[in-house]
């Protein structure tokens, strides 16, 4: 074997070692696991955090509401976030704790001319009974219904506010991620979709619902009611800068960084619902 | 002389280590994916027309029809294209050309199916939209895209099988006054016939399994398609998209439709494996 061939292949033996020793663990490393909703905001709060706490490293990952709990069951991750409540057998084991609330809102086409539903229209857009915009008072043309995957926790508190037991079309689109709906509303002028309130933006239009306008505003005074709690979920005896972090993450500083982001303070609601 | 045993020990071990994992895995997906079945019964899971893992129901019919759908749409696609390139590149084109385009077009293979997805969503979903109607997410899109990426497979095998037919086949065909398509449609057609099976079923196959690229343009709705223009989720989209909340129940009966799949492409690429062997056969 010729000597440069065998220098390359001992590099290409050696690579895998120097990529496992890459990430500089200085201090601790905290991992955070779970729904894609709540993943942004924590982020975005982490980055916040390891700035101020350079020693610490905040692992933020996604995989949906049921991995994260699932990863704070096997211990593979500190902390859980999730769009839904845990289900009986997981609260035996796990604390939940609000970190926020979200509203849903439902988005059409920026240019969509239908600014206002009901309730009872989103359901019947939703379940498929009405199928035309015209059926809802808008431009004539199928709609195209946008709906997130089974098990999504966004899904789950739509489903339980707006459809109360009604099955949502089967000629629906599924996306597995907030962004992808959001995508496909502001592209289709005859799509409707439904995300958290925090990631709508000005390529959609939330709707108003019953009357009611989908701002925190209305969310604080009660009046718009698809609201939903973030949690994070715990085990039972979460390491001290874990804590650190939750507590960090309940302060005031970071509930008003989530309030600017278009979340509703966990404080806020407190007991209201 | 040195000794060679325990190179060829480590060599064997690493080759056994990959057909493990791939024992390994088969094993897995029938453990986990047996239970469902069995519980639901097997005809109820395979013809069932409602998947609602919320509600307990495990019907997966939809989805195979779905995956059928997009699978022939693509072959339909992709075949005459992968055989035209094949015909252009052995038959017709001056080798020095030949030589530029085949590995160009084997490139398209390197390109990650994600990309072919985002390329998807940004150009063609839109443009079905807009010229054809309907959310644009679609049979069509999901089979265009495929039609693509199984390009390759297709060209290169049949590339392959039509230059493996002796040059003594065209010269005698020509020798009987036959013309240059009459050549290649009568004498070498037929005589690459198993290789260019193979290459479709290989092709088949990676069209199944695929699932980032369909994920993103399919539109994944739960109704069985009726035209090309509506959408359509796959047995393999159903996996992905439903992977990161499923729990229990759920979690194994989408296991259960990954135990589906992978005896249909097991399928698929034994009846290519027995083609190809039958070409050599044949050669020899």
């Amino acid at each position: 074997m010729s000597t440069p061939l065998r220098a390359c292949l001992v590099l290409a033996c050696l690579l895998p070692l120097a990529a496992a020793c890459r990430p500089p663990v200085r201090g601790t490393v905290i991992t955070v696991a779970g729904s894609t909703s709540v993943l942004p905001f924590v982020e975005y709060l982490a980055a916040e955090y390891m700035h101020l706490f350079p020693d610490v490293g905040v692992n933020v990952q996604g995989g949906g509401s049921s991995a994260g709990i699932q990863a704070v069951l096997t211990g593979a991750a500190d902390l859980g976030m999730s769009s839904r409540p845990l289900g009986a057998a997981e609260a035996a084991e796990l604390g939940a704790l609000p970190i926020a609330w979200d509203a849903i809102a439902i988005i059409v086409h920026h240019t969509n001319p239908v600014t206002t539903l009901t309730l009872d229209q989103v359901r019947a857009v939703f379940s498929g009974t009405a199928g035309d915009w015209a059926d809802v008072g808008g431009r004539q043309g199928r709609v195209t219904v946008v709906t997130r995957e089974q098990g999504s926790g966004t899904r789950g508190a739509f489903e339980e506010m707006v459809m109360r037991g009604l099955d949502t079309t089967e000629r629906a689109l599924v996306q597995d991620s907030n962004g992808a709906v959001r995508e496909i509303v502001a592209a289709d002028p005859a799509a409707i979709g439904y995300l958290s309130l925090g990631l709508v933006d000005d390529r959609v239009r939330a709707l108003t619902l019953d009357g009611r306008p989908p701002t925190v505003e209305a969310v604080l005074t009660g009046r718009y009611e698809l609201v939903r709690p973030f949690l994070f979920v715990l085990g039972s005896s979460p390491r001290p800068e874990v804590e650190a972090f939750v507590e960090f993450v309940l302060g005031e500083q970071a509930q008003a960084l989530l309030a600017q982001e278009g979340l509703i303070p966990a404080a806020a609601v407190r007991g209201g619902r | 002389m040195r000794d060679e045993r325990p190179v060829e020990m480590l060599l064997g071990l690493v080759a056994l280590s990959t057909t493990t994992a791939l024992v390994l895995i088969a094993v897995f997906i029938f453990i986990e994916g047996v239970p469902v079945i069995a519980r639901v019964g097997p005809a109820q899971f395979l013809l069932g027309r409602r998947w609602a893992p919320d509600a307990g129901s495990f019907g997966i019919f939809n989805m195979l029809a779905g995956t059928v759908w997009v699978t022939v749409g693509a072959l339909c696609l992709g075949v005459p294209l992968g055989l035209a390139c094949a015909i252009f590149l052995s038959e017709v084109a001056p080798r020095p050309l030949a030589r530029m385009l085949k590995p160009a077009l084997e490139l398209l293979a390197a390109i990650p199916s994600v990309v072919y997805g985002f390329m998807g969503v940004v150009v063609l979903v839109p443009l079905v939209r807009t010229t054809l109607g309907g959310p644009g997410f679609s049979v069509l899109a999901a089979s265009a895209v495929l039609a693509v990426m199984i390009l390759p497979t297709i060209t290169s095998i049949t590339y392959d099988s039509l230059r493996a037919v002796p040059d003594s086949y065209r010269e005698g065909s020509l020798a009987l006054g036959a013309g240059r398509w009459q050549t290649i449609a009568m004498v070498l057609m037929p005589a690459a016939r198993p290789g260019i099976l193979a290459g479709v079923i290989l092709g088949t196959g990676r069209a199944l399994g695929e699932t980032m690229a369909v994920l993103m343009v399919a539109g994944n709705a739960l109704r069985a398609p009726t035209s090309p223009l509506d959408p359509v989720r796959t047995l393999t989209a159903n996996i992905a998209l439903e992977m990161g909340y499923a729990q229990g129940e759920h979690r194994q009966a989408l296991l259960a439709t990954g135990l589906v799949l992978f005896v249909v492409i097991m399928a698929a690429n034994s009846v290519a494996l027995a083609l190809s062997s039958r070409r050599a056969g044949e050669g020899g």
